[in-house]
């Protein structure tokens, strides 16, 4: 429907009706006191907060009903803190809704758009201002300036190389060596087979030197993860099985997907589970994605034991553990 | 005269007789804002940015952003003697020995939570009122580029402490950096220093944290704000309002002490909530180290819908010569996000590119007026709100008693469904609305009181609505689609004919509307 045919009018601004404050005197003074209240109650707020920050010990606790057992000095401090603010606020909001003059103001709008003359004088300015420059007509110049310019952007990016070492093969090397003993974590303890019972899991990392310190970044990409079923539940190939001791299988704890820890394991399922997307292993088939955003397996660790009866890794991870990258080839 | 006139008066000319601003200070001194709750509502954001600036300041004084490694020797028994860094050690400190450093480490977070809050809420505001229209544009993508910001803001912030909690959503992040196609690797090294987490990582966001961000926040936020005083606010329709004038009250002082006010009454509910309210209570996560985890890792809610998208991903990798591409990680971390926020940014100019509407809007709309515009805003939000519930779905398995592959289930394929069924369901409801709208104009309001009539007939007695009220419900513009002739005068079909009829296609759906009762169609029922 088109707008020429007759609308209903607009009426213009309603009448402006008066608030009690402005007629009745009586009504202002009373407003006035109410604002003045707001003020001193703000007052009060910054008392309790002086009074909590020094006289509430920090290990004062006190108990109320919804909160429960609550430390009492960041309690008081907080709600003085927060009355000292909150009333300041409603006092002047009070102040402005009662006292001050609430008749509203009409002012003009006018078109950003400047007049015709302007814009085109602007344009003339413009083309002018081009053609002293003369940028069309100098193309050596205009050229020239588009590779220095070019060239100049990719300084900042060079300076920025040194922020860290390149990947190299870091990604796809782990610190385990055929022969490297399992270690629990915490306790770096070497595992025997019969420590875990069935059903057990156990987080391990390999050996270390004694005081060698162990770096985060290592235990990001060397976490295993230890689960013992009966032999007789796996449904493995012969490598895969081959990579078993007596019912233990490793895993690396670090997921296929985005490289959390993949801590949850679910013992009458035999299903592992990373709390961070879901993603769902199943410990029977060599840790296949049965569910969530993961695409791959998580890497199963070769394990045996060594002359002392200790586990050992029997090789080295075959693949790379944690989350894909660009170069990575399967 | 009193006192404090005299001193209003003595400053005005101390300052102009320094700076020369009398005419532009009173101009602007009596500058008409106009009044509406919703108004309020970026008000909120501005205010948690400067509650955010003050308690973050305070935590630098302590915080000691270094991923070396101390032995705990704090007050907080169940973490003593543990290995942890200092970021970690000295959150702890703030946390425990700092008076008023839990009250402040609380505030700032809460402050953040409400920040983010705030700024959607504004711009659903913005959204849905039409308020992005020209000469709007600059300020909608400035505004989109906040959210942006303030999204990557809060994740570098509560990733910070370093804690259990913290290190994985950073081992994610991690992730999707290597992710990357071809220089992915590359760039997770050097964000990190090498291999993760490394020791600089923490560090390195600290500064942008700290310095690079804030200072974006400041300068878009103060262009954001200067765009509105110049372009002036847009008001909602009404009585006397129209698209040449803007009706409201003076900056001085009225203005002034409500927005002043509603400061300290944001401040104030912030502290309260730091006060009472518990929030990342880290010393429980545990120090981070790669190698554990604990359930339940959830993100702070503003990443939500990011993290319930990843997870809902399907299991996609492609392996082709030698190289890894993770559709898993790509398509929920990258490329959808990058679409819903160049789409959004993009949104002001898609629609005036729809209609054809090239003038200036400073009248809001009412959203039922605009169904196409209010379908599509409802529809982005049922997509952020099946991502966000699926970002939740281990807790809400845990919460009533449903397996997380149930959830997981209906959020895949509610992802696709739902958006495009609230689309439908809103614009209808938006066009029923119209609809009463027409009604009431055209047959008055029901009073509620039935009369029988003398051969025994019940009615109900309407009355007419108030004129102002029947202004406000037709004052809005009912435009045709735009006419777009798919062949020239002669018969000869016009370049781009695809795209012509794309645009006369949304322009048609976006032209779908209830005739608004007119003074003819009064007059006309008068008669009868």
């Amino acid at each position: 429907m088109s707008n020429e045919i007759e609308a209903i009018k607009d009426p213009g601004l309603p009448a402006h009706v008066h608030r009690r404050a402005d007629t009745d005197p009586k009504a202002a003074a009373k407003a006035e006191r109410q604002v003045a209240i707001l003020f001193l109650l703000s007052a009060l707020g910054t008392l309790t907060l002086i009074g909590a920050y020094f006289f509430i010990p920090q290990d004062a606790f006190i108990f109320f009903p919804v909160l429960g057992n609550t430390n009492a000095h960041q309690l008081f401090l907080g709600l003085g803190m927060a009355a000292s603010l909150f009333f300041i606020g409603m006092g002047a909001i009070h102040w402005a809704k009662t006292l001050m003059p609430d008749e509203e103001v009409v002012i003009q709008r006018h078109e950003f758009r400047s007049e015709d003359e302007d814009r085109a004088a602007l344009i003339a300015t413009a083309k002018a201002g081009a053609a002293a420059a003369g940028l069309g007509r100098r193309s050596l110049i205009k050229r020239s300036l588009g590779l220095s310019l070019g060239l100049v952007g990719l300084s900042p990016l060079i300076l920025l190389r040194d922020l860290g070492p390149l990947p190299g093969d870091e990604l796809k090397k782990t610190s385990w060596k055929a022969g490297t003993r399992l270690v629990t974590d915490p306790g770096d303890r070497p595992i025997r087979a019969d420590d875990l019972e069935v059903g057990a899991v156990a987080q391990t990392l390999p050996e270390i030197g004694e005081g060698v310190h162990r770096k985060l970044s290592d235990i990001g990409k060397d976490a295993v993860l230890l689960i013992r079923l009966r032999p007789e539940e796996f449904n493995l190939d012969a490598e895969r099985l081959s990579w078993t001791h007596e019912g233990i299988i490793a895993f690396s704890k670090i997921c296929s997907h985005m490289g959390c820890a993949v801590a949850l394991y679910e013992q009458q399922t035999k299903h592992l589970l990373c709390p961070c997307h879901q993603s769902t292993f199943d410990v029977t088939r060599a840790a296949k994605v049965i569910f969530g955003p993961a695409a791959r397996p998580l890497p199963q660790l070769a394990i045996t034991v060594d002359s002392e009866g200790y586990l050992i890794a029997k090789q080295p991870f075959t693949e790379p553990v944690g989350p894909s990258f660009w170069e990575r080839s399967s | 005269m009193t006192a404090s006139e005299r001193i209003a008066g003595t400053v005005a000319n101390y300052v102009d007789e320094r700076t020369g601003a009398a005419k532009w200070m009173k101009k602007n001194l009596n500058k008409v804002f106009p009044d509406h709750w919703s108004f309020l509502l970026g008000e909120i954001a501005l205010y948690s940015f400067v509650i955010l600036l003050l308690s973050g300041t305070f935590l630098t004084f302590w915080f000691d952003p270094s991923q070396r490694e101390v032995v705990y020797e704090g007050s907080y028994a169940p973490l003593k003697g543990l290995e942890m860094s200092a970021a970690y050690a000295s959150t702890l400190d703030i946390s425990f020995e700092i008076r008023g450093g839990l009250l402040m480490r609380q505030i700032h977070h809460w402050a953040a939570l409400i920040f983010m809050a705030a700024i959607v809420v504004h711009l659903m505001r913005v959204y849905f009122t039409g308020a992005f229209r020209k000469p709007r544009e600059f300020n909608w993508i400035i505004g989109v580029g906040l959210l942006t910001l303030g999204i990557v803001e809060g994740f570098l912030g509560y990733s910070l402490p370093d804690d259990l909690l913290s290190g994985t959503g950073i081992r994610i992040a991690e992730a999707i950096i290597q992710a990357l196609p071809v220089v992915g690797s590359y760039l997770a090294f050097f964000a990190f220093g090498g291999a993760f987490p490394g020791e600089a990582f923490i560090p390195r966001i600290y500064t942008v944290h700290v310095l690079l961000l804030p200072g974006a926040f400041l300068a878009l936020i103060t262009v954001h704000l200067m765009l509105v005083w110049y372009q002036k606010h847009t008001q909602y329709p009404g009585p006397g309002r129209t698209e040449k004038n803007v009706v409201g009250y003076p900056l001085f002082p009225v203005y002034m002490a409500k927005a002043g006010g509603f400061f300290f009454i944001v401040f104030g509910v912030t502290a309260f909530l730091g006060a009472v309210a518990s929030i990342n209570p880290i010393w429980l996560y545990g120090p981070y180290t790669p190698g554990q985890i604990s359930a339940g890792s959830q993100p702070d809610w503003y990443m939500g819908w990011l993290d319930g998208l990843v997870r809902m991903a399907p299991p996609l990798e492609t392996y082709i010569f030698g190289r890894t591409i993770s559709w898993n990680i790509l398509i929920p971390g990258l490329i959808v996000p990058g679409i819903l926020f160049t789409g959004m940014a993009l949104y002001p100019f898609i629609e005036s590119w729809m209609t054809g509407d090239k003038r200036e809007h400073h009248l809001l709309d009412r959203p039922r007026n605009a169904p196409n515009r209010t379908a599509l805003g409802v529809m982005s939000l049922t997509f952020m709100l099946v991502a966000l519930i699926n970002g939740g779905n281990d807790i809400i398995a845990i919460t009533f008693d449903l397996t997380i592959n149930q959830i997981m289930w209906f959020s895949r394929i509610g992802i696709f469904v739902l958006p495009p069924l609230a689309f439908v369901i809103t614009k209808r409801l938006c066009l029923s609305l119209q609809r009463a709208d027409r009604d009431l104009v055209l047959h008055g309001r029901e009073t509620g009181r039935l009369v029988m009539m003398p051969h025994g007939e019940f009615v109900e007695v309407h009355e007419p609505i108030s004129p102002e009220k029947a202004w406000l419900l037709t004052q809005h513009e009912q435009n045709p689609p735009l006419a777009l002739e798919e062949s020239d005068l002669r018969g000869v079909r016009r370049p781009g004919v695809l795209k012509n009829k794309l645009r006369a296609r949304l322009s048609k759906a976006h032209a779908v509307s209830i005739p608004k009762a007119t003074a003819e169609d009064l007059k006309e029922i008068e008669h009868h």
